[in-house]
């Protein structure tokens, strides 16, 4: 018990299951398999670009990639636009989608590198020019997905969303790449001492510039899955995984100063917070007090884990 | 020499016991401190000095024994202590690196304090820093980071020592010529003969047993938690003191390699604008770096090793290695287990295809383990576990787990005991004699003298080059100062 309540993600999941069974208890019971549906379906989209932001953040402090949500407008945008709603191009649209993540992950580490810029300023700024190309290939008409895509996205198998398994298949390889790989090793050398991981051996600059590169292309992956989900590419549509890619983060209980991540809390969290906005709708708050009260639950979250921490 | 005035006891520490968990680091032991005396406290690495220290100054409250100052049986705790007259200075450096020298006295001596502290502080510094180091160049208006290692430390004796209203009445000293040179170390002991003489005490803790003989008037020996011996410093020698602790003295048995340079250098460096010396590395040599502290022999370290190791490509074949001396900046990881800091440099033998195999990093870990005897139970205890001298060994298996064929140290022997070095060097002249070439800053001259051949600096760049029997420390010496006004 004690060796399970150390691991930081057990929070966030007993979170979750908190408000699940708050909410279902509400709705006397008949809502539980809609919601738990409906929270595996969106929590998909928050687990996979929280991945790459925790990939991120684990470099170490001043580490965070602010492009996540014009990276997934961008990719979501270029991929519909390119399958143009024919089944047969799906395999090319993912392949855009792609190389978009590794094109504005390479202009990121890019401005950070040559133009020592600190990331915070030079993934705002990226995130600023890949918005305007969103705007420029959206040009007002909305485009549907492929058929074929479209049902994918919205469909079960066996009662599980189907993005949810695309999510959990991107955490499994997540979490095999920070535990068992040198990759994995080295991100969190760096994070723990920069000039350490140097002296060690790493390759920082290497290592770095991979990071943000993977967090890109997971932020394009989650833009493509999300506009074939939501029928189409719309230009604000990445908007609000910008708080929620670093909130999953936090929640999830990887360290915010870097070097320990932890790749099933992004999975409480993300359950977590979707489920905090459909209690909040099913008990009938208004919009004002649900985004209060999402901040306060959030907070109180945070205090609690961190408390735990500073007593150990 | 203790038995001619009465003296006053400033702290007693009786049959104190301490435990971390399994592990007893004190077991009854007594320490007891009087007025104007200097007190040489050696032992092994995890002996329980620096738990000691940590009880005497209030930072750490024992499960069993009593801890007085000044003879009463007053309060307990860090307040206590500092209203007592007790100051430390510790083997980790621990001024702010962020804050100016001024800032820092505020920060240690709380009776700094009302308008103009700053000024009087800066006051304060400057006065005793020269009279402890006369002749030193801080410049006393800097921040601390702007300080050499070396620096910090002579920084944070002169603010142990600074009197604000009361002059301290005990100033601990833990490891505070681990970062000095020679003559820098021999200035600071004179200084605490002066202090002792007026009255005050000084607890003295150092692995340079020389110091410890020729500063303490008593010396007390600890071993596994216990006070083994408890006597006045004549009754010592070094050979005495270090049976005592508990090891045999080895014979200086070190032959140095009798091969001549062949082949090609292994590495060859050009020299500096305005000097004229090449640094030159043959396969199998031991190559000491020597000179006075902060001459810049740790840069020419980093150089090295920034020139030789790629930033954005895995090298295949590592060139160099590198063993840190100041463990906190450049040297551990600290969330992470003693297993994962060992095995970070060599992971690429310790993987297929980037996929680590745990096992076989288990067991090279666990092989190191033996070898250089890092004291642990388990591996996969966290790093920050292990006392400063055991996480220095770790350090050094990690280099000397990789494939490189040269190893760069900076200094690295700062703070681990006799028998640890003695361990150490073993391996160094097995490792030199398969073929590896070790460059080796070292501000202990005993170390140097270990070397096959011998660079010495002064201000950043090479001033002389000594091989065989000229590495002495006078031929050290002299070429630390030839030209220069002696520091």
């Amino acid at each position: 018990m004690t060796a399970l309540t150390a691991k930081p993600w057990v929070w966030s999941f007993a979170a979750a299951i908190l408000v699940w069974v708050i909410t279902v208890l509400f709705t006397g019971g008949s809502s539980s398999v809609g919601l738990s549906q409906a929270t595996l379906t969106f929590a998909a989209f928050s687990v996979i670009v929280g991945i790459g932001q925790m990939f991120v953040i684990t470099l170490g402090p001043g580490n965070i990639d602010l492009s996540v949500p014009a990276t997934m407008t961008l990719s979501g945008t270029l991929a519909l636009k390119v399958m143009d709603v024919q089944d047969s191009m799906i395999a090319l649209g993912l392949l855009i989608a792609i190389l978009v993540g590794v094109a504005i992950g390479i202009g990121n580490y890019a401005l950070i590198k040559l133009l020592r810029i600190p990331p915070i300023i030079a993934t705002l700024s990226m995130s600023f020019i890949v918005q305007s190309c969103a705007i420029w290939t959206n040009r007002g008409l909305r485009i549907k997905p492929p058929e074929t895509l479209s049902d994918f996205t919205t469909s079960y198998s066996f009662g599980v969303p189907n993005v949810a398994l695309v999510a959990l298949v991107l955490s499994l390889a997540a979490w095999f790449l920070l535990e068992k790989t040198t990759y994995g090793r080295w991100i969190s050398a760096i994070g723990q001492s920069s000039f350490a991981a140097r002296m060690a051996g790493i390759p920082v600059d290497g290592t770095r510039f991979i990071t943000y590169v993977l967090c890109a292309v997971l932020a394009a992956v989650a833009g493509y899955l999300l506009a074939s989900f939501s029928g189409g590419a719309a230009l604000n549509m990445g908007a609000e995984y910008l708080l929620m890619s670093i909130a999953v983060v936090v929640i999830g209980g990887t360290a915010v100063a870097g070097g320990n991540s932890n790749v099933p809390g992004i999975w409480g969290a993300s359950l977590f917070m979707f489920l905090v906005v459909s209690m909040l709708n099913t008990y009938g708050f208004g919009a004002g007090v649900r985004l209060i009260l999402t901040g306060l639950i959030i907070i109180a979250v945070i205090l609690a884990a961190g408390g735990r921490r500073v007593a150990r | 020499m203790n038995d001619r005035v009465p003296k006053q006891e400033v702290v007693a520490a009786r049959d104190v016991k301490v435990a971390f968990g399994a592990v007893k680091a004190l077991d009854g032991a007594t320490l007891v401190i009087q007025s104007g005396e200097c007190v040489g406290l050696v032992g092994h690495n995890g002996a329980g000095k620096s738990t000691i220290v940590n009880v005497i100054n209030g930072g750490l409250t024992p499960q069993e024994g009593a801890i007085t100052y000044g003879g009463a049986s007053a309060d307990q705790g860090i307040t206590a202590a500092r209203a007592s007259g007790v100051r430390c200075v510790f083997q980790e450096l621990s001024l702010c690196p962020n804050l100016t020298i001024a800032e820092n006295a505020r920060v240690m001596l709380s009776d700094l304090k009302g308008a103009g502290w700053r000024r009087r502080g800066l006051a304060l510094v400057t006065r005793q820093l020269a009279e402890i180091f006369p002749g030193h160049s801080i410049d006393c208006e800097s921040v601390v980071e702007d300080l050499t290692i070396a620096e910090r430390q002579m920084v944070e004796i002169a603010i142990s020592f600074a009197a604000v209203d009361a002059r301290p009445k005990l100033v601990i000293l833990d490891e505070p010529t681990s970062s000095l040179d020679a003559g820098l170390a021999a200035q600071l002991m004179a200084y605490v003969r002066r202090f002792v003489e007026t009255g005050g005490s000084v607890l003295l803790i150092s692995h340079i047993l020389g110091e410890i003989l020729s500063t303490s008037d008593r010396i007390v020996v600890m071993k596994d938690g216990k006070v083994v011996a408890d006597r006045p410093a004549v009754d010592f020698n070094t050979r005495r003191l270090v049976e005592t602790m508990g090891s045999v003295v080895r014979e200086q048995g070190w032959q140095r390699s009798a091969r001549t340079k062949t082949g090609a250098p292994v590495l060859s460096v050009p020299p500096l604008p305005g000097a004229s010396i090449r640094l030159e590395a043959f396969s199998g040599e031991i190559i000491g770096l020597a000179g006075l502290g902060g001459h810049g022999q740790t840069e020419a370290l980093l150089d090295l090793y920034l020139a030789a190791n790629g930033n954005w490509w895995p090298a295949a074949e590592p060139k160099m290695a590198f063993v840190a001396g100041d463990r906190g900046l450049n040297g551990t990881f600290s969330l992470w287990s003693i297993l994962k800091n060992l095995s970070i440099s060599s992971l690429k033998g310790l993987s297929n295809r980037s996929v680590i195999d745990t096992d076989r990093e288990k067991k090279v870990s666990e092989s190191w383990r033996k070898r250089i005897e890092i004291r642990t139970p388990d591996m996969h205890n966290p790093i920050l576990s292990l006392s400063g001298g055991n996480q220095q060994k770790v350090l050094f298996a990690r280099a000397l787990a990789t494939t490189a064929k040269i190893v760069l140290m900076d200094d690295p022997m700062r703070g681990v005991d006799v028998g640890t070095k003695q361990e150490v060097y073993e391996i160094l002249r097995a490792e030199a004699a398969s073929g590896r070439t070790f460059i080796w800053y070292s501000t202990e001259m005993d170390e140097i003298r270990l070397c096959d051949r011998v660079y010495v600096f002064r201000d950043g760049a090479i001033a002389a080059e000594l091989v065989g029997d000229d590495i002495t420390e006078a031929g050290v010496l002299a070429a630390s100062f030839a030209g220069g006004e002696a520091a």
